[in-house]
This record gives structure tokens, sequence and C-alpha cells, in this order.
């Protein structure tokens, strides 16, 4: 045990010097730089639904919608009102989960595909409250917007982006491993248990809803900065069923997979766009393989290797999800 | 203001149709289909095939392609979703999700990403009613939607399929055991639902455009209106395209044709506060823990 979780320490140490590394890696090309700080991107909003959706059991399907608040708060906090950058993002969160807790308000008590739809509602709204709200996001045409002077190099913002992302990755797994957590796995095993053990449901799905919320809305602040134009274009529906897709094919209930699944969904698009339309058939067919064959996502992949190494079955936790999920009337085959 | 009405009603008839599917396939498999809408678009892009390529009549394209649709979703159903019948419900429904992503995107290489224009099923100009006009192919909307309920209804209700639909959606396991052929059930109601899919895939095509994402709207407004229906109850999911259909038209005329869709979900979330199982739908009993 103590040997494997070393193992995992030393790879996330090289992932991390990695990263350090990668602009020189790829000669500081800012296309290069901006695919990976996409995925940073993608990243922090597929661990915080990670945490909604696989610790959680909460199906959101609008997770765009909270992207795309942040970048608009970003902007019209640093356009407009002319805020520094250590306001502007931290008030991006704050914005989204004050929206999520009006749009949780409901979906704490709604479950399942009534909750799926509710939040559809939701990310497709967004984009076009920001649309047609010209005063403020003045509709089509978008708002141009600065860096700050001291960060204001690509390679520059990109170590912010990254020195952002490790630090939610960090709270993230904290989360997860705590009290908080396991109430929220509770939870999503069943509520009725949850509640006669003591947990608070109600309360502990709006939580859930604001931490998720206050991280997407942070990455859409970081998003902004990044692009410097902020648009109504920029985090469609499709964001939203893009995010759900990554944390299933990287692994629901996993921090390490809402990452997997980041840098495939940002490494298809990638190499597909040059058709239109081949991203979406890519990503599709490569969600209904992965769920097919898959059904715990990829991270579940090294599950195997660890498997017969050890001869037993270590931790698994998409696993466990699996199994808790599945149906409690055992199938009678006639 | 009525023709406002009016004119909603038959975009109400389009929501209701795509709900209808959606709601049988959830009711009896317990599975939200996301890829519901691009099933429905390719059906009419068969119907489109058969209309232009092979210079057939509309109604004979029109059959046609509603035998194409039970077949794909019957296909659909054995190749992808029987696969995963007793997976979470997330994983079901991020399947349907891929498949919608995939379907898009090969509809995309087939027929290409311009809109075409699709063919009315009536011609002839408006005819007045009172104080209302209204067009041939209008009237064959709304005679398609009532003929449509009303046999699903029947079927549902008195036929021993109906019947088997019924027990299956209550028990899976009981219904196995009184000797019900599931898969069979199953495939009876994929394959309907593809077909009011497609319908109201066929019957949207005129109104709009022929084009990959055409049925992105209906899609949404038909979810809209299964949630309003409980997406348990077959006669609300029509009720619920209705009345999204008349207030989404009502919000576009007398405020901003955007904001129809952002009424309509503030309408739901209102709705779904006030009466989390849906207007049409009996309180779940909580059975198990």
């Amino acid at each position: 045990m103590k040997g494997r979780i070393f193992n995992r320490r030393t790879a996330v140490v090289v992932f991390a010097i990695f990263l350090v590394a990668y602009p020189f890696l790829v000669g500081q090309s800012s296309y290069f730089m901006g695919l990976a700080a996409m995925t940073a991107i993608f990243a922090i909003a597929a661990m915080s639904l990670n945490l909604l959706t696989g610790y959680g059991g909460q199906i959101s399907v609008g997770q765009g919608g909270f992207l795309m608040l942040g970048t608009y708060t970003v902007a019209v906090l640093s356009a407009k009102l002319d805020m520094p950058i250590w306001v502007t993002i931290p008030a991006a969160g704050m914005v989204a989960s004050v929206v999520s807790l009006i749009v949780g308000l409901p979906a704490v008590r709604l479950k399942g595909h009534f909750l799926a739809v509710a939040t559809l509602g939701f990310g497709l709204s967004i984009p076009e409250i920001a649309l047609n709200w010209k005063s403020v996001t003045e509709g089509y045409s978008g708002l141009p917007m600065t860096r700050p002077d001291a960060v204001s190099s690509d390679l520059a913002f990109f170590y912010v982006i990254l020195a952002v992302t490790m630090i939610v990755t960090w709270i993230l797994l904290n989360i997860s491993n705590s009290r908080l957590g396991r109430a929220f796995l509770a939870i999503r095993d069943s509520e009725i248990a949850a509640a006669a053990t003591g947990i608070n449901v109600a309360g502990y799905k709006t939580i859930m809803f604001m931490i998720a919320a206050f991280f997407t809305g942070i990455g859409g602040g970081l998003y902004a900065y990044w692009i410097e134009y902020v648009s109504p274009n920029d985090f469609t529906i499709m964001t939203s069923f893009f995010l759900l897709a990554m944390i299933v094919v990287g692994g629901l209930a996993s921090i390490w997979g809402a990452i997997v699944g980041a840098i495939l969904f940002t490494v298809i698009p990638h190499f597909a766009d040059v058709y239109v339309g081949m991203t979406n058939l890519l990503i599709g067919v490569a969600v209904i393989l992965i769920i097919l064959f898959r059904p715990a996502g990829l991270i579940s992949i090294g599950e195997i290797f660890r498997k017969n190494r050890k001869g037993q079955n270590t931790k698994a936790e998409p696993e466990r999800f699996e199994q808790s999920s599945a149906k409690e009337v055992p199938d009678v085959k006639i | 203001m009525e023709q406002i009405i009016v004119s909603g009603l038959i975009f109400g008839c389009v929501y209701g149709l795509a709900a209808l599917g959606l709601v049988l396939i959830f009711r009896t498999t317990g599975l939200v289909n996301f890829a519901h809408g691009e099933m429905a678009m390719v059906t009419t892009f068969v119907a489109f095939t058969f209309l232009s390529y092979f210079q057939l009549s509309f109604f004979i394209s029109f059959f046609l392609a509603i035998v194409f649709a039970a077949l794909f979703g019957i296909a659909i159903y054995f190749l992808l979703i029987r696969r995963v019948g007793d997976a979470s419900h997330l994983n079901q429904l991020v399947l349907t999700l891929g498949i919608f992503l995939a379907i898009h995107g090969i509809a995309g290489l087939i027929w290409g990403h311009t809109p075409a224009s699709f063919p009315r099923a009536l011609k002839g100009g408006p005819i007045q009613l009172g104080p209302i006009f209204i067009s041939p192919n209008e009237l064959f909307v709304l005679f398609v939607t009532f003929i449509l309920a009303s046999t699903l209804f029947v079927l549902f209700r008195f036929t021993r399929v109906g019947l088997a639909m019924r027990a299956s959606s209550q028990d899976l396991t009981a219904a196995r055991l009184m000797g019900i052929n599931v898969n069979f059930v199953f495939m009876v109601t994929w394959a309907s639902g593809s077909i009011l899919g497609g319908i109201a895939g066929l019957l949207t095509a005129p109104f709009t455009f022929l084009g990959v994402s055409m049925m992105y709207d209906v899609l949404i407004m038909a979810f809209a209106a299964a949630v309003l229906a409980g997406f348990l109850s077959l006669p609300g999911a029509v009720f619920g395209g209705l009345i999204i259909g008349v207030f989404g038209n009502l919000v576009s005329y007398y405020w901003a044709p955007e904001m129809a869709l952002v009424c309509t979900f503030v309408l739901i979330i209102v709705v779904l506060y006030i009466r989390p199982q849906g207007i049409f739908s009996a309180p779940e009993a909580i059975k198990k823990v």
C-alpha cells in the first residue's frame, strides 16, 4: 500500500514537472500553449463537475453555463469597472456559486432526469441571456479585455493558469477525501440512508452545487483572461455535454479521471478539426465505446495492471460506483 | 393574439410528438434519450433523399421514412442501448449523448452542413377560420398529431403489447417472470419512440429548414414538455408540448424570440419547484432504501 502511494506521488510530481516545462518543450508555440491552457480550464470544470456528479450523484447537463458566468463576470468587472485580477477571479467564482444557489434551489428537490433537464435549461439559457442583455454584455459583439500587466505575456499567464489549476486540484482532492466528500458519496449511494445517518441531504446538495459552480466559475474567469475576449458563443450547451462526457470517459468519482477526460477531449478536436463535424463524430464514438466496454472510465485501465500485479483488487472507486448503482433486484433470465 | 396562439399550438404539436417519443421510451425503459432529436433528423434526411434523389411522391417518402425510423430505433436499441440495460442512469444518459454526437457527425459527413428546404405536405394558401389564418400544412400537422396521440393512447391502454409495456415499466423482473418478452417490448418501444420523433422531424422540416442541427430546438422544447408531463404521462406529454408551444410563441412575440427558451426554462424551474414530479404525474412514493 505504501509503495503504491509513493508511486502515485512520483507520477504526480513527474506530471507537474512536465507541465512546468511544457511551454519550453513546444518552443513556446502559442497554439500548443493555448491547447494546454484550454485543457487546464476544462480540467478545472470537469473536476468540479466530477465532485457534483461522480461523488454526489447529481447529474448536471448545464455546467457550461457556469463557465460562461465566470467569463462574463471577469470581463465585465475588468473591462467596464477596471478591477484587478485578484478581485475578478474570486468574484467569478462567487457569482457562479450564488447563481448555482438559485438553480440549485429546485434542483435540490429533483432527482436524476428531472435534474438533468433543469440544468440543461440553465446551460441553454445563459448564452441566450448573454446575447440579449446588451447593456452589460454587448450582445453578439462580445467584450474585449486585457490581461494584467504583470502577467501579460502568454507564457506568464500560462503559469498563472497552471498554478490555479494545481491549487484547485489540491483543494478538490482534499474535499473529496474529507467529511464533505464522504457525505457526498453517502448521498449518491442512497439519499434515504444518508438522511437516516444524520446527513443533511438538502444542505449538502446545495453545498455541492455551490462548490462545483465556484471552481467552474474560476475556470471561466481564467478563460476570459487567456483569450482576452468574451462572447456568447464561447461555451454552448455542447461544452456542457462535453464536460459530462469527459468525466464519464475519464472516470467517475475520480479527480484524476476528470483530468484524463479533459486532456482527451482537447486532444481529439486538435486532430479532428480538419474536417467539419469530425470532432463530434470521434468524441461520440469514443464515448459510446468507453461506456460499452469500460464503464468505469479510462482511469480504470490502470486497475487492470494493478490487479494483475498484486493479485487482488486494490482501491477501485469507480468500480464501487458501478456496483452500488446497479440494480437492487437480481436479474432473472428466463 | 389568436393567430399567435394558433401558431403556438402548431409548434406545440411538434414538441408534443417529440416529447411523446421521449416519454414513451423513458416510461418503458427508464432511459432519457438525448439522441432522440438526432435520430429524428436522420429520418427526415432519409425522407428527403427519397423525395429528391429517387423522386418519389411526398406520402410514399413519408411512409418509407417511417419504416426506416422504426428499423433505426430497433438497431440503436439492439446494438447499443441493450448493453447498458443494467448500468447506472448516468452511464445510460452519457451513452445517448455519445450517440447524439456520433449521429450528428455521421449525418454531417453524409448530407453536408448546408441547410436545404423541405417541401410541405399539403400545398395551398392559408384558409381563414374566423379571426385566424391557417394553412393546409398546419392543419395536416394538427391532424397527424391528433391521430398519433390517440393511436398511441389506444395501443398503450387496450392492446397486449401496451399492457406488456406498462408491466415492464412497473417492474422488469416481475414482467419477465410473467412470461413477457421484455426484449420484444423494448424493441417495440424504441421503434415507436423513433417513429414519433421521426414524424416530429418530418413535420418540423418544412417550417424551419433541413439541416443537421434542425432538431436542437425541438428536442430541447420536447424535453421541457416531457418534464412538465413528469416524464411519465403520455397525454401529459402532448399537453405539455402544447403549453410550451403557446407559451414560447407568446414570449417571442411580446418580448424577444431568443428569450422564449429562457422563459420556458424559468417556467419549468418554477413548476418543478412547486411540483417536483411534474404537472401531470402523481407523486412518486419512496419505496426502498
